[in-house]
């Protein structure tokens, strides 16, 4: 049982957490931040996140956060 | 729950300007953690280059300085010899440590100053508009080498850390990427390794981290980790050269 926590307003989009993310649980979302960029949404029915991190270690602006 | 993974305190949280998918972010993140890991943030003093780094002390929550082009580690041997008891590093670029001010970087390593450089290799210059850095790959397209870069009228990529390992007073060099989550743990290793080495007294100590530009690759920042992974890192090998 884990999850991340993203800070969307400092979400650029990038899309590393999607690529990495083991289980596909990080999608781009359609809602746009202040800045206009299409944030990463983290959607996990199934308790399927490990919270193996990856996705926290490749994001170049530091805005996951993962508890388990 | 508890959180496994947070926000180091030695960086503030502020979005920063980089590109989406730069690496000059991770590099941040992993030198911040390992100030709060060392319990060095009171004593640590960073020294930011001129490029796309140039304003990392706003992103850093510790003490930084800024040097002009090419001269941070000139400018971290003054803050060094004047304040032994502090930490320093400086934190500069392939345009900045390896082009202009590659004078500076030999003599302050073959001095041997008690210093940490860490090298952010990313095979162009990307603050002034992707123009060819010394460390672009032959047959590299950018700005000024629109058709590849070619040796005979370019040059060959220059490999600052194999130069700088030939020196005695190098105690310490290791080249490492960011293209995985499994080598950017490494990358964390190494630049903990290169603090030590400084609170220790053993000498100059220099992680080279071979990071994603995806904007003037023209790739996406997946795309651009996948080129690391098999192009740059077939002509700059990983692994601790001293």
């Amino acid at each position: 049982m884990a999850k991340i926590k993203i800070d969307k307003e400092r979400c650029k989009g990038c899309l590393l957490c999607v690529n990495f993310c083991p289980h596909g649980l990080v999608k781009k979302g359609f809602q746009l931040n202040k800045r206009g960029i299409n944030y990463v949404e983290f959607l996990d029915k199934d308790n399927a996140c490990l919270g193996c991190m990856q996705c926290a270690i490749i994001c170049p602006d530091a805005c996951i956060e993962v508890y388990r | 729950m508890k959180k496994i993974f947070k926000h180091p305190q030695s960086l503030r949280k502020v979005s920063t300007h980089y590109c989406a998918g730069c690496g000059h972010g991770i590099a941040h993140r992993l030198i911040a953690e390992v100030v709060d890991e060392l319990n060095i943030r009171e004593k640590v003093i960073g020294v930011a280059p001129v490029g796309c780094a140039v304003v990392a002390y706003d992103y850093w929550n510790f003490d930084c300085c800024e040097a002009a082009h090419g001269r941070a580690l000139a400018v971290a041997t003054g803050i060094k010899r004047c304040r032994p008891q502090n930490i320093v590093f400086t934190y500069q670029g392939d345009g900045d440590l390896a082009a202009i001010g590659t004078n500076e970087t030999i003599h302050a390593a073959n001095r041997g100053e008690n210093l940490t450089a860490i090298f952010i290799n990313n095979a162009v210059y990307g603050m002034t508009g992707g123009q060819m850095a010394p460390t672009t790959l032959i047959g590299q397209k950018t700005a000024t080498t629109p058709y590849g870069r070619e040796a005979n009228y370019h040059g060959w990529p220059l490999k600052i850390s194999e130069i700088l390992a030939l020196l005695k007073g190098v105690v310490y060099v290791e080249r490492v990427s960011l293209h995985a989550p499994l080598e950017v743990l490494k990358a964390k290793r190494a630049i903990k390794q290169a603090f030590f080495n400084q609170i220790e007294k053993r000498g100059f100590s220099l992680v080279e981290i071979l990071s994603p530009c995806p904007t003037y690759w023209q790739m996406s920042p997946k795309e651009a980790l996948d080129w690391i992974k098999e192009v740059m890192t077939k002509e700059f090998p990983l692994g601790r050269i001293k």
